[in-house]
């Protein structure tokens, strides 16, 4: 064990926020073991693993400006990057599962044309009512 | 208690946390029904060994480990765009 002897200012925030973070982060991973649809469990790594991220990025912030006695913050970079990057990483998987879904949903159904991209949340369901008025015809 | 065993625990603790988390990723990479689960599963991998990396930063008192973390950070972010774009069109590059 190498760490560094620090003060107790110092030590306590540390070791809290990588408690902290690292409670976050398996919650997150839990989340996206134990949920049950895609769109549910997208929400556990988009949300939970930027916090737990950016607690155990203070945390090495904290340690190693008090460990070595200057201003260490170069991990602000990757806190910029991944406050950055998570949003839109979670936004573009869930419209290509969207995409995937309805592209499927509608290959199942060869009969009805295949719907415009731009309604795609609301025109399923008179489309089934459509298929069925059709098929009592 | 001295600051040096409180802080080995709380490193040992967060770095149990984020293992466990990757086993997770990795059962879900493993058993995911859709292709998008697995992508999803991968891109938490991604997040999970950069935070790993953070931790062990602080164990060796190193700062190389930054440095490993910054690049990982880096290619989970753009093998996930290269995959979701390849979920959507079928192709990566048009």
């Amino acid at each position: 064990m190498s760490v560094a002897m620090l003060p107790w200012w110092a030590a306590v925030p540390v070791a809290v926020l990588l408690v902290l973070g690292g409670l976050i982060t398996l919650v997150g991973t839990l989340g996206l073991l134990r949920l049950k649809t895609f769109y549910q469990r997208i929400h556990g790594p988009a949300i939970a693993i930027s916090m737990g991220a950016g607690c155990i990025l203070v945390a090495s912030m904290v340690y190693f400006t008090a460990a070595q006695s200057r201003l260490v913050i170069h991990e602000l970079l990757i806190g910029a990057f991944v406050l950055m990057t998570a949003p839109v990483v979670a936004m573009l998987l869930m419209r290509a599962a969207l995409y995937r879904d309805l592209r499927g949903r509608a290959a199942a159904r060869p009969a009805l044309a295949q719907p415009p991209v731009g309604e795609l949340g609301t025109e399923t369901d008179e489309q089934r009512t459509d298929a069925a008025g059709g098929g009592g015809r | 208690m001295t600051t040096t065993t409180l802080l080995a625990g709380a490193i040992w603790f967060a770095l149990g946390c984020v293992v466990l988390g990757m086993l997770f990723c990795a059962l879900r990479l493993a058993i995911g029904p859709t292709a998008q689960d697995r992508v999803l599963a991968l891109d938490t991998l991604w997040m999970c060994t950069m935070l790993l990396a953070l931790v062990l930063g602080i164990h060796h008192d190193s700062l190389i480990y930054f440095e490993a973390a910054l690049l990982i950070a880096l290619l989970g972010f753009v093998s996930t765009v290269a995959l979701a774009k390849f979920l959507m069109r079928g192709e990566v590059i048009e």
